[in-house]
């Protein structure tokens, strides 16, 4: 495979024992030793840490003494290093790009056992990698500039805190929210744990502060629907949905709220405990302040006639005739902070909510002990009136379970223990029971609060409730709801008796994540909370440039994490905005015009769009600031007319007859029992 | 001066190669004139033992059509290779097996099963299949062996020129004559492509390509294309994209899609670069569904796709990097 062109390359062969990771596994020595008398190689060793100060320095020292032309380091993945290694090149004065990973780690070591199987294939591995790494170029890095506008998705508390950072520190936000208010879940909460502050105490001030920040455009009622372009450069298409309420005249005086003669349960911001006009706002310190129209309960747009609204608005500010309207934002980068849906209690339906009155879910008793709420805080039953006297609080419902979600929820065990004492407060004498698997109070402050609850007298029972009837067993148990467990900490099947039940819907990703994720080119994990670049050390940024996530769109999460993340997500955008400019990797397709015979086959493949036709000269280009080097249009064109940078067929087929460069019986057999 | 030598000849292939040949009509006696034929069997009566009385490169033009299929053929590719200046694999069978080389898919037993046994038109009770070496009372005959795989002829021996085709179509091929015969400089030889495009048959094709997605595929019998669209996106299989022009796309101009005649362009496998392409182009859904329904939607998709192999390796079977099944036993 070699020609002339490649006999003078002098390449550097590092494996890394990586302690033991590798070392274990995989004999180290033995492979750098083999590595040596392979052509093209001028150097091969083998050391404990190659990604440490002296490994690095070892391959810089080469580089410079032995006048390396070529780098290969066996190690981790790429994911993990390469970056480090490209770095060590070019602070030897080697273009980054001549530097080739053979990952014996995790497809080796880590893969198996078998010291000689692993040992063989670390063989292939390095041998494909020098073999393509004398085929490779340099190149240099392309450098876009950044727009420092912001785009923020989502007006929960985690949007919001990341929405106010960047504005404060001078740089401009749109901030998008698909309901008519911003505030999220936050907004519908009476008190937040442990400190039990009251949610509108410290949420309202800084809705207030969005919207007449001056570096931050609100568009609420609205939703993305589009995302072109790439980090430092994007081209968003939101839509803003028609409110049919002017806002340039709006007062917000509510007027039309009071006059509307439909009312209907509210199913969103209420979750079915109150009512609402169909001209309505989701509370009275909805911000912003203008209200909009439900068109589908609306009498004039549903029977054309009514009009009362309009009779009423001292400024003319109702607007039937609104439209959808179609805004372009230029942004250069993008926070998601699209929060989750709370779990349909539904589904657990030995539970009984929805068929049983008295079965509440968690969101509605927030909503009835807020003071503000549908029964100005008073813990009623389902009637409305009577007082419930005990009280029974099932934890994970939804959660922990193998049947709806393995994962926990992270935030119901303390909401759970704060229901507890807000019944306490509310209804004295009433006894509570919570009914736990395990109490998750990790937190700062969270286990004192918990004992604080214990020593109110509230019941702990440790045991997945089994059921909640209204089957009576006996004349103990008649008009009541009784809750069927195992209480694990006595051994013993209970049946309690209480008057109210709540049960504590988890967190679940919301029913369109995929597809935001899919507009937002971002992925998805298998329960569709989004995914971050690395969970420990990268936890906002995610493997799209210039597009963070904050809150509990990437996982169940209580208000203090989601603000920790918003102003995280927060701080990662201004980073990448003071740099001005961003440094992207030289790996794009180019199309060679000659050999395009313009099928347009490309065309659609490319996920960025940066592939254009030209109609005149009936060729297709790829726009290189779009290009995101996937490699989608190579492999697609069929005429071979397209190359991928670093990624070139004889750099690619080099590798492959380096990997196949054993052709014993024993080899083969390998290859073939991998295959199958 | 005499005149150059000329030679041509027919080994595993169908003959329409040697008619394409007269197909460029009047300047067929041009030809005539200019050369002197001193091997072609079509057309005149040589043995093979006059071409071995030869002296080497005796012959200045060899057009050889067919692939290598039996011991015949590759005794005469040896011995025209020794012969000729310079040899041209004339036409898809010389150049990469053509439809001969679908053959390469089985076995030679089954294709005489085929042939001689299974097919409901032969009368079975005479049954009989070629036998090398048969007993007549006049004594032993042997006829040429038959190859387990087919070969194209650089498969063989080394060849100067290629010139591509299902037939070649006569334009290219009168055009290469006359370069020939006006004493220009040819290309350095060394399996170098006469008689056609560098680029993809869709840059000669004038109908109207948009961009490309494919819910399901359609035999050519199943629908009537829409005229002046591209075939592909109208869900036919056409090779266009994959194949290289030359033949000025006759086949997408009246409605049939492209099979592949030209073969695959420069250093490329044809069928692989043209399922890779469908495969790029085949609709996986609306986006955002899931994936378990993507796989699905291409998997129904893919499913409307009759014959895969037959399709993208019509041609060039013998030559592409498959080269032919692999047997159980290896």
């Amino acid at each position: 495979m070699s020609n002339s062109e490649q006999q003078g390359e002098r390449v550097g062969v590092y494996v890394c024992h990586c302690g033991h990771n590798i070392a274990r596994t995989i004999a180290v020595e033995q492979v750098a030793e083999w590595a040596a008398g392979q052509e093209h190689v001028a150097v091969a060793r083998d050391y404990k840490f190659m990604c440490s100060n002296l490994g690095q320095g070892m391959v810089e020292e080469d580089i410079k003494e032995l006048g390396l032309t070529r780098v290969v380091v066996a190690a981790c993945s790429p994911h993990m290093h390469e970056k480090t290694f490209r770095t060590t090149c070019q602070r030897a004065g080697l273009n980054p790009y001549l530097f080739e990973m053979a990952n014996i780690r995790e497809l080796g070591s880590w893969a198996t056992d078998d010291r000689e199987a692993a040992t063989r294939k670390a063989l292939a591995q390095v041998k494909g990698a020098i073999e393509r790494t004398v085929h490779q170029r340099p190149l240099e890095p392309l450098f876009v500039d950044i727009n420092p506008n912001t785009l923020v998705v989502g007006g929960g508390i985690a949007g919001l805190t990341a929405a106010l950072e960047l504005a404060n520190a001078g740089h401009h936000v749109f901030l998008v929210e698909r309901d008519s208010s911003i505030g999220g879940h936050m907004a519908r909460l009476d008190k937040t744990f442990p400190t039990l502050d009251c949610a509108a105490c410290i949420l309202t001030p800084k809705m207030v502060d969005v919207e007449h920040h001056p570096n931050i455009t609100l568009m609420t009622w609205s939703e993305v629907e589009a995302v072109h372009g790439y980090v430092g450069n994007f081209n968003v298409r939101v839509r803003k949905k028609a409110r049919f309420i002017d806002p340039d005249l709006c007062t917000g005086c509510a007027a039309c709220i009071e006059k509307c003669p439909v009312s209907i349960v509210d199913q969103n911001f209420e979750v079915g405990l109150g009512y609402r006009n169909a001209v309505y706002r989701n509370f009275p310190q909805a911000v912003p302040k203008y209200p909009v129209i439900d068109t589908d309960n609306c009498t004039y747009f549903q029977r054309g006639k009514c009009r009362a609204c309009e009779v009423v608005c001292p400024t003319e500010a109702i607007a039937f005739d609104q439209k959808d309207a179609w805004v372009q934002l230029e942004v250069g980068n993008i926070i998601l902070a699209t929060g989750y849906e709370q779990f349909d209690a539904r589904r657990v339906s030995q539970y009984g909510y929805g068929r049983l009155a008295n079965v509440f879910t968690s969101m509605e008793f927030e909503r009835m002990v807020n003071a503000s709420g549908p029964t100005a805080g008073q813990v009623v039953m389902r009637d409305g009136v009577t007082a419930p006297k005990r009280i029974g609080i099932v934890h994970c419902v939804g959660s922990r379970d193998k049947n709806y979600n393995e994962y926990c929820s992270r935030a119901c065990c303390m909401v759970a223990l704060k229901f507890a004492h807000l019944v306490h407060e509310r209804v004295p004498g009433a006894e509570v029971y919570n009914f736990y698997i395990d109490v998750r109070a990790a937190g700062k402050h969270y286990e004192e609060f918990y004992h604080r609850v214990l020593e109110e007298g509230t019941h702990l029972i440790r045991g997945r409730v089994a059921e909640v009837t209204d089957a009576a067993r006996g004349p103990g148990e008649e008009g009541q709801l009784i809750i069927q467990v195992e209480d694990t900490l006595i051994g013993k099947q209970r049946r309690i008796p209480v008057d109210m039940v709540i049960l504590m819907a988890g967190m679940e990703a919301r029913h369109d994540a995929r597809q935001v994720a899919n507009t937002f080119g971002l992925g998805c994990d298998f329960e569709g909370w989004f995914t971050e670049r690395h969970a420990k050390l990268d936890p906002v940024v995610t493997m799209t440039e210039g597009i963070m996530i904050a809150g509990a769109c990437q996982g169940p999460k209580a208000i203090p994490e989601a603000v920790a993340q918003g102003s995280a997500a927060a701080a990662r955008v201004a980073s990448l905005i003071n740099q001005r400019s961003v440094k992207m990797e030289p790996v794009r397709a180019s199309i060679n015009g000659a050999a395009c015979s313009g099928c347009r086959i490309c065309n659609t493949m490319c996920p960025y769009n940066a592939i254009v036709f030209h109609e005149e000269s009936k060729i297709s280009e790829v726009i290189t600031a779009l290009c995101q080097g996937c490699g989608a249009c190579v492999a697609a064109c069929p005429s071979a007319a397209i190359n991928g940078a670093h990624f070139t067929r004889d750099q690619m087929m080099a590798q492959i007859e380096g990997i196949l460069w054993d052709q014993s019986e024993d080899a083969r057999e390998v290859v073939w029992l991998e295959r199958m | 001066m005499a005149k150059p030598t000329f030679a041509m000849y027919w080994a595993a292939s169908c003959g329409g190669c040697e008619i394409s040949l007269l197909n460029i009509g009047e300047q067929i006696l041009a030809v005539d004139a200019a050369f002197d034929v001193v091997f072609w069997p079509c057309v005149a009566d040589f043995k093979y033992h006059d071409v071995e009385n030869y002296p080497d490169d005796y012959i200045d033009l060899c057009l050889f059509n067919g692939g290598i299929r039996n011991s015949e053929n590759e005794e005469l590719a040896h011995l025209l290779r020794r012969k000729s200046k310079t040899l041209v694999a004339f036409g898809s069978c010389a150049y990469e097996g053509c439809v001969p080389g679908l053959a390469n898919l089985t076995t030679n037993q089954a294709t005489f099963n085929a042939v001689y046994d299974d097919c409901i038109s032969n009368d079975t009770t005479r049954y009989q299949q070629p036998q090398v070496v048969s007993q007549v009372p006049e004594g032993e005959l042997r006829i040429p062996v038959m190859y387990e795989t087919v070969r194209a002829l650089d498969q063989v021996v080394p060849v100067d020129y290629i010139i591509p085709g299902c037939p070649p179509e006569a334009h290219q091929i009168s055009a290469v004559l006359t370069a020939i015969l006006s004493g220009a400089q040819l290309p350095a030889p060394g399996g170098t492509i006469l008689g056609a495009a560098d680029v993809a048959l869709c840059e000669e094709c004038p109908l109207t390509k948009d961009v490309k997605q494919i819910t399901r595929f359609y035999r050519p019998y199943e629908i009537s294309p829409e005229p002046g669209l591209c075939l592909l996106e109208q869900g036919l299989v056409c090779m266009g994209p994959a194949t290289r022009g030359g033949c000025g796309a006759l086949c997408p101009q009246v409605g049939m899609r492209c099979e592949g005649c030209y073969g695959p362009l420069a250093g490329q496998d044809q069928g692989a670069r043209m399922l890779s392409a469908i495969a790029s182009v085949v609709s996986a859904g609306p986006p955002g569904m899931e994936e378990a329904a993507q796989a699905a939607a291409i998997e129904e998709a893919m499913a409307t796709l009759a014959d895969p192999v037959g399709t993208f390796y019509r041609f060039s079977m013998a030559h592409s990097i498959m080269g032919r099944a692999k047997t159980v036993d290896g």
